[in-house]
């Protein structure tokens, strides 16, 4: 899946939320802590299970001021389930779902589908306020924006400190170290995402744009698969018969891999930022000894392209309160809750200027390596048709060790081209 | 039906049922016949409403281009769905996948079944709590119990994962079919046990002792009486198991999600439908899988015979 499945643990902060819950009472008699209470718009909000969200929708609601009272609805923790459950109640026309938490993949989905709508005028002015490029070009849908990045996210290399002096910055480089490692009799493995699901795809697109590959065309009408993404494959499939990885390389997802490494088998792991404070929560001992560094890169000195994850805000076409939606939305994305969610829930901020802010520097060591990825960030193909495209890359792609790089990159042209045509079969 | 003239005795009918020919009916069977299409309308019109309807629908849809996510290019394309999904690869190796999962696991239930309905059958002591731990891995929600498999042979969780040497048996093709199949035999063998128990109870013991009189082992006794005398029973144990194993789901979509091309018929038309939105696609798939049913009922209940629980000639004038 492409944003942390797995959430971090919560950080306890005791009394914090009825603390919060007794001042928003006391400011708006209306927010949401009472129950039950329907007067007034209620603005129904479908979004991922995060531990700390329903914090920022009661920031909301206290700020709303009984104008509207968003109720936050969690979906349920597969990113598949997430996406299946609005995909069903949208094609039914279901008005009683107005701000939808979507995958940043699914953004393009969901606008061509027609089920969320455009966003214009100072909503859209506000939306594209000191966000990151990336994010917001994964909400991008032919020259409109359908849809507000509420929070991004980007793996990078974890390793061990007391086995690696300096982290390798190519795939070729890690490969060779973990290589000298297990020669050494050391712990070695690389943990990585190699199952046969979106974890896998995200990987391949990482390579392919390090390399300078493209997969689509510029417009997405077209799958290319050009010298870059024939590249991309020579090094996936290097990566996994080179012996350096978990023998559960082909089933493993975000957890598995990071469970993997927890337990301290493996010497690096490709992961999200999430793996962090699980580590420091369930194994103190080994997060003393792991330290971060930029994903690794294709050609030595030039810098990796990352595929970024997160979630984007989109309005439901059939809300009855589109004006409420949005504004509701807006105040959930704002510089003060991303910060609040980033700091809380470990999601990092689509505002580039949270970054630098005080708080953020505790939470986030890494907060540095993740703007620079971020800044050069890469987005996943963009078409309505991901979902299939990604269906048919993660089908092709599995089991890595198979891959024969011009032969598999011709199959994937045509499969990918029948996806975007409807005519592609999923595996 | 052919014309062929028969004798009008019922005695003669009941005795030979397979060959009926148009008999004129006596004016108490014909109001006995009409009660009975009166009772069963009701039932009979609830079923076509909620069964005949899906598939008349998902036949229209499965006519078309319709895909969610292209809401403008629908557009009516007659078989080209068909020709899609038949001459697609992945469709014949899910078939094939479906094919082996339902023959192997059939065939192993078959004989663990049989042994377990014996077991269960001779019991003496304690034969409610027999039948009912037997009963367990039926009454386990599959999904909690393709869970639990799922962890058991992933390495660092699970205390199957070293069974066979090092590596991670999900990730292999032939090893992830034999545990799919494994969790299927384990979780679905108590029920044809049950429904071969049901048969059991039918064999007359008078036969059995006769059988053992006249000289017959045990080995006899089971091959020439009891086998024989169940084969109604077995035939629809084997017809349930047949077509539930052919739509086999949650285990394969638990323990390997499809990887490694161990994707049922079922999986692929879900994905296709729900995760790929595309109506044309997966309708053609769901029909395709309801012929591949009605041909698999077909082959039992006309070639071997089976006999729907119920249908026979008893009480009939």
């Amino acid at each position: 899946m492409s944003g942390p499945e797995a959430r971090p643990r919560p950080r306890k902060a005791p009394g914090r939320g009825a603390a919060v819950c007794a001042a928003a009472l006391l400011v708006a008699p209306l927010a949401g802590c009472a129950t039950g209470a329907d007067d007034g718009t209620t603005i129904n909000l479908y979004y991922a299970p995060e531990q700390n969200f329903q914090q920022v929708v009661d920031n909301c609601n206290a700020a709303a001021d009984g104008r509207y009272r968003i109720v936050y609805h969690q979906l349920p923790r597969g990113a598949d389930d997430q996406r299946t459950q609005m995909a069903r109640r949208l094609a039914a026309q279901d008005t009683s779902m107005d701000i939808l938490g979507l995958d940043i993949t699914w953004t393009q989905e969901f606008a061509g589908a027609r089920w969320i709508l455009e966003w214009t005028g100072e909503n859209l002015a506000e939306v594209e306020d000191g966000t990151l490029e990336g994010p917001l070009d994964s909400a991008r849908f032919e020259d409109g924006v359908y849809a507000a990045p509420k929070n991004t996210n980007v793996q990078l290399l974890w390793y061990r400190t007391d086995l690696v002096d300096s982290p390798p910055e190519t795939w070729d480089e890690l490969i060779e170290m973990s290589t000298e490692l297990r020669d050494a009799g050391e712990t070695y493995q690389v943990n990585a995402t190699g199952a046969q699901y979106e974890g896998l795809v995200a990987m391949y697109n990482s390579i392919v744009a390090s390399a300078g590959g493209e997969i689509l065309s510029e417009d997405g009408q077209r799958a290319v698969f050009d010298d870059g993404a024939v590249r991309g494959l020579e090094i996936l499939r290097d990566f996994a018969t080179s012996g350096v990885t978990d023998p559960s390389f082909t089933n493993a997802m975000e957890d598995e891999a990071r469970l993997a490494f927890q337990s301290g088998n493996g010497a690096f792991q490709l992961n999200w930022p999430f793996v962090y404070p699980a580590m420091q929560a369930d194994a103190p001992e080994l997060a003393e000894n792991v330290g971060w560094a930029r994903y690794p890169g294709v050609e030595p000195g030039v810098p990796s392209r990352v595929s970024i994850g997160g979630y984007n805000l989109g309005i439901s076409r059939y809300s009855e309160h589109p004006d409420e939606a949005f504004e509701a939305a807006l105040c959930l994305r704002n510089a003060e809750n991303q910060k609040f969610s980033a700091i809380n829930d470990g999601v990092p901020p689509t505002i580039e200027s949270v970054y630098s802010e005080s708080e953020m520097a505790e939470a986030y060591p890494m907060r540095d390596v993740i703007l620079e990825e971020l800044q050069d960030a890469a987005n996943r193909p963009l078409t309505p048709a991901y979902q299939s495209v990604s269906t048919v890359l993660a089908a092709t792609l599995s089991p890595p060790g198979q891959i024969d790089p011009e032969a598999t990159a011709e199959a994937l042209r045509l499969s990918v081209q029948d996806a975007l045509e409807s005519k592609g079969v999923l595996p | 039906m052919s014309e062929e003239t028969t004798t009008t005795s019922t005695a003669a009918e009941a005795t030979t049922p397979k060959r009926r020919g148009r008999a004129p009916l006596s004016e108490g069977r014909r109001a006995e016949r009409r009660l009975g299409w009166l009772l069963c309308a009701p039932a009979a019109l609830i079923m076509v409403l909620v069964t005949a309807w899906p598939i008349i629908y998902s036949v229209w849809l499965s006519l078309q281009r319709f895909d969610l996510k292209f809401p403008d290019e629908r557009q009516f394309i007659w078989f080209e769905n068909y020709v899609t999904v038949l001459t697609n690869g992945y469709w014949w190796s899910a078939f094939g996948v479906t094919a082996l999962i339902t023959l192997v696991s059939v065939a192993i239930e078959l004989v663990l079944g049989m042994a377990l309905a014996l077991v269960m059958h001779r019991t003496i002591v304690g034969r409610g709590l027999v039948r009912t731990s037997a009963l367990v891995p039926y009454g386990v929600v599959t999904v909690v119990a393709a869970f639990s498999w799922r962890y058991a042979w992933t390495p660092e969780t699970g205390y199957l994962a070293n069974l066979f040497g090092e590596g991670a048996p999900l990730t292999e093709q032939a090893s992830a079919l034999g545990i799919i199949i494994l969790a299927e035999v384990w979780k679905t063998t108590p029920f044809m046990a049950l429904l071969l128990m049901a048969g059991l109870a039918l064999v007359p013991n008078d036969l059995i002792k006769a059988a053992a009189i006249d000289g017959a082992g045990g080995w006899q006794r089971f091959t020439k009486v009891i086998i024989p005398v169940m084969k109604p029973a077995i035939l629809v144990a084997l017809l349930f198991r047949t077509l539930d194993a052919f739509r086999v789901f949650d285990n394969i979509y638990v323990l390997t999600s499809g990887a490694q091309d161990t994707s049922s018929v079922s999986m692929l038309a879900q994905t296709n439908l729900i995760k790929g939105l595309n109506l044309g696609i997966g309708s053609t798939m769901s029909v395709l899988i309801f012929i591949a049913v009605a041909i698999i009922a077909f082959i039992f209940i006309k070639l071997f015979g089976t006999s729907a629980p119920g249908s026979d000639n008893e009480g009939r004038r």
